[in-house]
């Protein structure tokens, strides 16, 4: 197919500003950061003012008792969620895309997704600690117990409840991703080659559409495996703290009234982000690797049907139901707290039910609501302005964004917000832009910018240009094609963006506390405050307000389309 | 641009270096009305939520402030943004107009000189705090100097299930005998966290031979001082929940393992935290409360206002406000706060003497006299030494 | 100066240099050229160069005439140069109306009363406020005929217009599409597969190899 660029035009538009336009709200807020992060680590921005060139940072970071578990838990939650995840999303597209489960899982997908980390980590603490949910549901009748046993399950040592939360968490995500993705790749024609071949449904898929499917899932992938790695929100809830992962370290040092500790804090900032690049490296060659084995199993022709492929799927459609219980289980169970009453072990449920809490919370989490998704969806609707001119300027250069752009793009998701909002933070002092509402807003579309881009990416250039060659052969300049054509036709996608970008924005944490000054409550830094309490009723209030604005834009999302489209068949089922 | 910045700076500065006289209480109130101020204070618990809301709503109603509670998790955040500020050249107009503060994040701000005043003891109702009585000029044996001011007053207690405990052990060797014959039902909130510290000092204070010696900079003796305190976490850590493999992240956390039933005893810093916590749903009924034979560690909570804040005289009236018998009496209140006063009853007038008098403290609440006088903290360099050495035996054990 | 679309000397090529393709040739008003070759050849990029939105991949040389303009440098949009492709792409959001009145100028004062007369030149009378999802592949080619001739195109382009429909479909929509380009006296540059598209053409062939 030609590739369709208005050669003509190039000149006179207003598009091309646009790239250069995001790739300064993107980078100038990091690199400030980053500044921020590295004079530190070396000496500089010393508390009493002045600098020297020094490796003391570093010294006293390596002098810290615990950092090589810490570093060694970074790697090993990160990578292993990870893996994890993507075993269960590749398994239940592959096993599974087209039937009935497939459907089931695709509308739990945005509930899911939208269920913020603090919130998922916090539900699924209460689901499996020794005094939680499934030993008060079986005890004493089937375990015979009357008090908890005093089991070290939660905040394990070794990390592995926090692998599983993140691991639930993640998987969603990649799943969204990977439908995203799909219709681009003919799945159809290729498994029914495939199938017709005699290959398994696992088998077939992994031989034949995933190598494509990975191609788009790279990047998805990566910025996961960073998060998994250096995340905070989930890590308090979940990880171990004796001693805890790398980024929790630093998030105590950060915060540390001892100003002397920002130092090795930014020491360890630098050395988080080596994991991360070095995890992924890592990752990297583990895909080069994995390639190399589909093409011997290729070339061995094993088909890999029978027990082997409803193994697979047996496989995945466990993981991914587990993620879900477990999510969906840690959430109800914040709403049975935010109407319990008295609730003690082993009763199965609380032995009343009021509306205190509600009483006590509601009215302010509602307000909080309004404001948490005001700025959300400011920020989702600025960050798409900027995608849909990124994406609209590239297609009218003919030339997709470049390796460099897309790197700039992932950035803020593959560096780790501990490594660089502290430093962002200094920034906004400094220009005297250090409160309100204008900074925050900066700074979630720093991060809801390539989310959003990552959601409207692939279905804004699967656009078929042959509608565009149509329009302008009948007079349509190309702005009349965007506004005529390709929007219209992208609806969905672009709701969708729109929805996902102000899910991110909701559940940042961080960067609101930081660049609000802690001036501007969202129901995330409400919910995580109380968290650090200790209230199961207040904070399932909260949860499920979170919950809630996060839901909101995707049911809009899902809605929207149907009323406008209600008389398109094609716009809903293409 | 730079320049535009830095006019701009050097003007709001301009305006904010008229401080506010604390001395001169009519101009303070005058100031205050209309200002809106931003006290930084944990959030992570809903009855100190609810009181600061009152606060708020009193404040508005009878000096025309605007009390905006930023819900902290943790203090240090409050610290690091003054700090942060102050490495930026922010010298007026900050975020931070008042910090519910103590021990070492109001040492590293008064060290640094952070911080505004002195206030404290212009305010009008410092003459009816209980100055000799109750912890309220030191904090971790540093003088306060009138640049924070105490608003409730905390002792360590230690709160148990009675139906599950009878006689709760009285001291530390008790506990440790207890946690041997009943493995995994005892826990402590984590250091560095606050009361987690507190309770090492607690232990210290128990097992040392001289008392005395903790008041004074922890020298070259630490070691052999402190010694019997890492024999008893020796014997004692591997009998404690999790076998001392996890802790809960902060006091609240610990209650609710109270609750949840898995430990038997739990830390706290209020006195009356039992009691509003049964009345909250948050512990069972039959939640009691004890103090050890020896004394326990008294401190107080302070609020602090730093040096760049932007509502000083508003800052100055909540103080103030706080100070008051009303917010005193509501503070204590066991199914509100449960906090015990800083006020010296002789102070009070009559009526206020009667209603604290009569205030029921609730079933779980040891009476003053059951409470005893408090032990002073010991100086901060011990705990910042503990805090650790702590950390290094146990904080990475695994 | 001849009427009619004229390719001059037209030669793509890749950027780096590699010659693709290059076709001269002369289509005169109610003239069928058809573009034969395997695929890969560049069929397709000649109508992209025509149509204006040939992939900066590429480069264009010589000249392309319409009716005495050339369009090399001109926006694809004041070209005047309609095209039909294979799958026929109707806007799936908008009515079959819409469709087809998608080409009318902005200020057309009986855009109703021009696209019914249009819809019921095809036999699709009342289908204007249609899904243009619930129609078959028959009606829809011929829905996306009628929209690109509303346009008033001064020429016609087609990129294997009818290799979609089935046999007897086929035959009747060729007979459809070049009795309408012969009355309305347009040029039409042919790619297809074909040869019994091209033999029903009449009109000469180029064979590119």
């Amino acid at each position: 197919m030609t590739g369709a660029s208005v050669t003509a035009l190039r000149t006179k538009d207003g598009w091309s500003v646009v790239p250069a336009l995001t790739i300064a709200v993107l980078l100038g807020p990091i690199a400030a950061g980053l500044m921020g992060t590295l004079l530190p680590a070396f000496g500089g921005l010393r508390p009493g003012g002045g600098s020297a060139w020094s490796l003391e940072p570093w010294r006293q970071m390596a002098a810290e008792p615990g950092l090589g578990q810490g570093v060694w838990l970074s790697v090993k939650t990160g990578l292993l969620s990870t893996f994890a995840a993507l075993l269960g999303c590749l398994l239940l597209v592959a096993g599974w895309q087209g039937t009935r489960v497939f459907r089931a899982m695709e509308r739990m997908l945005s509930p899911l997704l939208s269920v913020p980390h603090a919130a998922a980590a916090l539900g699924l603490a209460f689901l499996i600690a020794p005094s939680g949910w499934v030993t008060r549901l079986t005890s004493p009748w089937l375990t015979g117990w009357e008090r908890p046993p005093d089991l070290l399950i939660v905040q394990d040592p070794g990390g592995w409840s926090l692998i599983a939360g993140l691991m639930a968490k993640e998987l969603p995500f990649l799943l969204l991703m990977s439908l995203a993705a799909l219709p681009q790749i003919n799945v159809g024609e290729r498994m029914l080659v495939a199938t017709a071949l005699g290959y398994g449904t696992v088998r077939g898929w992994m031989l034949t559409v995933l190598p494509a499917l990975y191609a788009q899932l790279r990047l998805p992938i990566y910025a996961v495996l960073a998060y998994a790695m250096s995340n905070v929100d989930v890590a308090l809830v979940l990880g171990p703290s004796t001693p805890p992962p790398l980024s929790v370290l630093i998030l105590r040092w950060m915060t540390d009234p001892d100003l002397a500790l920002r130092a090795p804090a930014a020491a360890a900032a630098l050395l988080q982000l080596g994991l991360v690049v070095g995890a992924i490296g890592l990752w990297r060659l583990g895909e080069l690797g994995a390639a190399r084995m589909g093409r011997v199993m290729i070339e061995t022709g094993a088909r890999g049907a029978g027990w082997l492929d409803n193994m697979c799927r047996m496989v995945g459609v466990s993981i991914a139901t587990l993620a879900a219980l477990a999510i969906f289980g840690g959430l109800i169970s914040q709403l049975v707290w935010s109407f319990a009453g008295r609730w003690r072990f082993p009763e199965a449920l609380p032995s009343s039910f009021g509306l205190r809490s509600w009483d006590r919370h509601g009215e302010a989490a509602l307000e909080v609501s309004l404001t948490t998704l005001g700025l959300a969806a400011l920020a989702a609707c600025i960050a798409l302005l900027l995608v849909l001119g990124c994406l609209e300027a590239e297609h009218r250069r003919g030339r997709n964004l470049g390796r460099l752009g897309l790197l700039i793009l992932y950035l803020p998701l593959i560096l780790p917000q501990i490594a660089f909002l502290p430093g962002l933070q200094i920034l906004l002092l400094q220009t005297g832009a250090a409160r309100g509402l204008w900074p925050v807003l900066l700074s979630h579309i720093v991060f809801v910018t390539p989310y959003m881009f990552l959601a409207l990416a692939g279905p804004f250039r699967a656009w078929d240009t042959r509608y565009a060659t149509i329009g302008a052969a009948m007079g349509a300049s190309a702005d009349g094609v965007l506004w005529r054509l390709r929007l219209p036709m992208l609806l969905t996608p672009i709701l969708t963006a729109l929805a996902v970008g102000m899910a991110v924005s909701v559940g940042q944490y961080l960067p609101t506390l930081l660049a609000s000054g802690g001036r501007l409550s969202t129901l995330t830094t409400e919910a995580l405050a109380l968290s650090s309490g200790g209230d199961r009723r207040a904070i399932g209030v909260w949860t499920l307000a979170l919950t809630v604005a996060a839901w909101l834009p995707f049911a809009a999302a899902l809605l929207l389309p149907q009323l406008v489209f209600r008389n398109r068949a094609g716009m809903l089922n293409g | 641009m730079k320049h535009v910045i830095t006019a701009a700076a050097l003007a709001l500065a301009g305006a904010a270096w008229a401080e506010p006289d604390p001395s001169n209480w009519e101009a303070v109130v005058e100031e205050a009305e209309g200002e809106t101020v931003f006290w930084h204070a944990w959030g992570g618990s809903t009855q100190t939520n609810d009181f600061i809301a009152w606060v708020g709503d009193r404040v508005m109603e009878d000096y025309g402030v605007t009390l905006e509670h930023v819900k902290l998790t943790d203090t240090a955040d409050a610290v690091g943004r003054v700090v942060a500020e102050n490495a930026a050249g922010i010298d007026a107009g900050g975020a931070v107009d008042m910090i519910w503060i103590n021990g070492e994040n109001f040492i590293a701000l008064k060290d640094a000189e952070l911080l505004f005043g002195p206030f404290a003891e212009q305010l009008p109702n410092w003459a009816l705090v209980d100055v000799d009585g109750k912890p309220v000029t030191t904090d971790f044996t540093v003088p306060t100097d009138g640049f924070e001011s105490p608003w409730a007053a905390a002792q360590v207690v230690f709160i148990y299930d009675s139906e599950a405990l009878e006689t709760p052990p009285k001291s530390a060797m008790e506990i440790a005998a207890w946690a041997a014959n009943n493995p995994g039902r005892f826990t402590f909130p984590q250091p560095p966290d606050f009361l987690g510290t507190t309770f090492l000092k607690q232990m210290l204070f128990e097992l040392v031979d001289d008392q005395d010696r903790l008041l004074a900079d922890a020298g070259d003796d630490y070691a052999s001082v402190t010694a019997p305190l890492w024999a008893w976490l020796e014997a004692t850590t591997p009998n404690m929940w999790r076998g001392g493999r996890a802790y809960p992240q902060s006091g609240p956390r610990q209650l609710q393992l109270l609750n949840d039933g898995e430990i038997d005893i739990a830390v706290s810093l209020s006195p009356g935290e039992a009691t509003a916590a049964i009345a909250n749903d948050q512990l069972p009924l039959s939640a009691r409360t004890f103090v050890l034979d020896g004394g326990t560690i008294g401190n107080a909570s302070f609020v602090a206002i730093p040096y760049n804040a932007n509502a000083k005289a508003g800052a100055m009236v909540v103080a103030n406000f706080l100070l008051s018998p009303e917010a005193q009496l509501r503070a204590q209140t066991p199914d509100i706060l449960g906090y015990g006063t800083v006020l010296d009853m002789d102070k009070l007038s009559e009526a206020d003497r009667t209603a604290f008098d009569t205030l029921d403290l609730g079933i779980a609440t040891l009476s003053p006299a059951e409470l005893g006088t408090a032990l002073p903290e010991p100086h901060a360099s011990w705990m910042t030494r503990i805090e650790r050495d702590w950390r290094e035996r146990y904080g990475v054990a695994n | 100066m001849a009427d009619g679309l004229e390719l001059r000397d037209l030669a793509i090529a890749h950027r780096d240099g590699r010659p693709l393709v290059a076709v001269s040739t002369q289509v005169k008003p109610g003239q069928v050229v058809s573009l034969m070759g395997p695929s890969g050849v560049g069929k397709s990029t000649i109508l992209a160069a025509i149509t204006g939105v040939l992939s900066p991949s590429f480069t264009c040389t010589g000249d392309i005439v319409l009716n005495g303009r050339s369009l090399m440098g001109l926006a694809p949009q004041k070209r005047r140069v309609g095209i039909l492709f294979q799958d026929h792409l109707l806007f799936p959001h908008m009515s079959v109306g819409q469709n087809v009145g998608f080409g009318l100028p902005r200020r057309t004062t009986d855009r109703k009363a021009r696209v019914a007369a249009a819809l019921a030149e095809i036999g699709l009378a009342g289908f204007a406020d249609r899904d243009p999802a619930t129609l078959s592949g028959g009606q829809r080619a011929r829905v996306a005929l009628m929209r690109m001739l509303l346009a008033e195109p001064e020429t016609m382009l087609l990129d294997e217009p009818f290799s979609r429909l089935d046999a007897e479909l086929r035959e009747r929509m060729r007979e459809l599409v070049f009795s309408r380009a012969t009355a309305a006296g347009l040029p039409v540059l042919m790619v297809t597969h074909d040869q019994a598209d091209a033999d029903a053409a009449g009109g000469p062939v180029i064979a590119l190899s």
